[in-house]
């Protein structure tokens, strides 16, 4: 869920990570195949992913950031070809930001079902030579997390420092906290929650419905063809306005009129406020970067997500994770409210996790946190800093423990 | 309004105003060190109104304890987190009763009963969440107060917080009587009074309520039982409480 058309228009500072390059690899390749929750099983999985900063020779300073329903691996830095894409979260990831290039590294993977490079309907389905389209098998947040986690181990490292999400990304940090309880030492959780609440269900059906009556949906079969852009647009217009706040909408478009002056009283004249036009523009960037089928396989998988169903509760969920948490939400987002994050926290509190959670004042909603880079960075990255710390003092302890064992035992 | 000026009936002497004397707010020193006191190692201890984490570090660090803040100010809360302290931002009038019961051994409460909409409730909150709760808050029964109130008719004030009657964030005035008397009203048991005075703590002083201008309480549940049963305590949650 980005607005990157707003964090976009910002230049490269001297902070950034700078020029930086898609990877690929190939995962479940045969023998092996990824099963899925639905049963299916895919292989094998071709996923793209961004890195920044240094891997440590301890391989103990790799942070993995999840994004949001729409977003990509493009979470920081410029790729070569264009001065203008800056990443995601580029105002968030860099040198001194949020999360620190000088001392970690930063991940960040489309997710399985995307379209951004990693295998999804649209891609080639090796078993038949054509495009998955609808064939390709029902997702899942938790299909999504066994994809990054498998990266994560192939890139060599046993335990990631953190994982990061806002939004979707949140859940699959939640998820991941779950069913993988050693995978890091924090998961930071932002504007996120542990279900997706009736209305998110509700938006995204609407969003889908829009799709699929498009004409040009052809059961999803319209990669030959300029494809149901009206309906995505349509899908993405709807979203977009539950990602904004009213304050946030009255801040930057009140009743302003498109063309200034006076109100034309044509009905011919279909764009008339500039919150009219703002969501036009929003609904054709969106179908110039997004496919349509990813949306709906991607708004599913949020459907579905819901760790007291899947872990009978949430304390079930967390039990066994050995991680920190950090929650936040943001006052005026209505799409995750707080409450749905104290109500992860209550769990966690249950459990006596160490657990940190903070609302954060902000005009803007949902999107809050891919705009105020500066108020989470302060939260962050000393936050990161003492996981870092406390995981040294714990590993230093570790050693000590295994040497004296070693020296106490005879032979 | 008639618009006709009447004599005013009689001319009203404005009180002079006096220099007031202000609340000592103990210094931080003297409260941390006397919680600390109070608290064995390896307990669980939630701090309600943590500021910036400070006490809390010392419990981690010299107590082994494990710890957990809340408190409602976002820039002493990131100052927690600095600590590397577990922190939750919540306002004391609302969000506690998303701690779990008996998730805590000891809730501890400096300087900040007087400012919190209920603080009934909140103490009865405390005692829920901790079998034990210390409580550090200021003597509204001191002699200095007293005599202001008699002399000159002014209300009190508190030294660290220099505000007016209007602003000042002290919704309530209580004297050491008034504690205990509440105490004995909701069954809490009033295990140990230490008055704070000059700076001092000074156990077993003479006219407490009258000398002290703040004083610290060690507050127990009736069925709690002894300090020695408090460390041997488990972590007994009650998950019936959230329905989980």
């Amino acid at each position: 869920m980005t607005t990157t058309e707003e964090i976009e228009q910002h230049s490269p500072d001297d902070r950034s990570v700078g020029i930086v390059e898609s990877q690929k690899m190939t995962l479940f390749e045969p023998p092996n195949r990824l099963r899925l929750a639905s049963g299916a099983e895919i292989g094998p999985i071709e996923v793209t992913y961004e890195t920044y900063g240094e891997l440590s020779p301890r391989k103990d300073n790799a942070i993995f950031v999840c994004h949001a329903l729409t977003g990509d691996a493009h979470a920081a830095g410029w790729p070569s070809t264009s001065q203008k894409k800056a990443g995601w979260w580029d105002e968030f990831i860099g040198s001194g930001k949020g999360l620190d290039i000088d001392g970690s590294f930063v991940i960040c993977e489309n997710v399985l079902g995307g379209c951004q490079g990693t295998t999804g309907p649209g891609s080639l389905n090796p078993e038949t030579g054509t495009l998955y389209c609808q064939d390709f098998p029902f997702l899942t947040v938790g299909d999504i997390v066994t994809v990054h986690a498998e990266l994560v181990r192939k890139l060599g490292i046993e335990r990631l420092l953190a994982a990061v999400g806002g939004s979707l990304g949140g859940m699959q940090v939640l998820e991941w906290a779950a069913r993988e309880p050693h995978a890091f030492d924090a998961a930071i959780v932002l504007a996120s929650a542990a279900k997706l609440s009736a209305q998110g269900i509700a938006f995204n059906a609407v969003g889908r419905r829009a799709i699929s009556t498009d004409p040009a949906f052809a059961d999803g079969r319209y990669y030959d063809t300029e494809g149901p852009k009206f309906g995505l647009a349509l899908a993405r217009m709807l979203a977009h306005i539950t990602y904004l706040s009213d304050v946030s909408i009255e801040m930057k478009f009140g009743r302003r009129l498109q063309e200034g002056g006076n109100l034309a009283y044509d009905m011919q004249h279909e764009v008339e406020f500039q919150i009219e036009s703002y969501l036009h523009y929003q609904g054709t960037r969106f179908v110039q970067r997004f496919d349509a089928n990813s949306y709906l396989y991607l708004t599913r998988a949020m459907d579905y997500f819901d760790l007291h169903e899947r872990y009978g509760s949430l304390t079930n969920a967390f039990a066994k994770s050995d991680a920190r948490f950090l929650v936040a939400s943001y006052d005026t987002d209505w799409l995750f409210p707080t409450s749905q994050s104290q109500e992860i926290v209550r769990a966690l509190l249950t459990l006596g996790k160490h657990t940190t959670s903070v609302e954060f004042g902000s005009p803007y909603g949902h999107d809050s946190f891919l705009i105020e880079h500066e108020q989470l960075a302060a939260m962050v990255a000393p936050y990161l800093e003492q996981a870092a710390e406390h995981r040294r003092l714990h590993e230093q302890r570790l050693a000590r423990e295994t040497t004296r064992q070693a020296s106490a035992s005879p032979g | 309004m008639s618009g006709r000026r009447t004599k005013p009936p009689r001319a009203i002497k404005t009180p002079k105003v006096v220099r007031r004397y202000c609340m000592t707010d103990p210094a931080a020193e003297l409260t941390d060190g006397v919680i600390l006191q109070h608290i064995p190692d390896n307990t669980r201890v939630i701090d309600l109104g943590c500021g910036d984490g400070r006490l809390l570090e010392r419990l981690r660090e010299e107590r082994k304890a494990r710890v957990l803040g809340v408190e409602w100010d976002l820039e002493q809360v990131l100052g927690t987190v600095r600590r590397g302290v577990a922190v939750i931002q919540a306002d004391l009038d609302h969000r506690l009763p998303d701690i779990p019961s008996n998730s805590f051994d000891v809730a501890v409460l400096s300087q900040t009963l007087q400012q919190v909409r209920r603080p009934k409730t909140l103490l009865v909150e405390m005692l829920r969440i901790a079998q034990r709760a210390l409580v550090v808050i200021p003597n509204f029964g001191y002699w200095r107060i007293r005599l202001q109130v008699l002399r000159y008719g002014r209300a009190p004030v508190t030294e660290e917080l220099p505000y007016e009657w209007y602003n000042t964030p002290n919704l309530h005035f209580m004297t050491m009587t008034d504690v205990c008397d509440l105490a004995a009203q909701l069954g809490i048991h009033v295990r140990k009074i230490i008055p704070l005075i000059n700076g001092r703590a000074v156990e077993n002083a003479w006219a407490p309520n009258l000398r002290a201008q703040n004083v610290f309480y060690v507050l127990e549940r009736p069925e709690a039982g002894t300090v020695a049963t408090l460390e041997a305590s488990s972590p007994a949650v009650d998950l019936r409480d959230f329905g989980e």
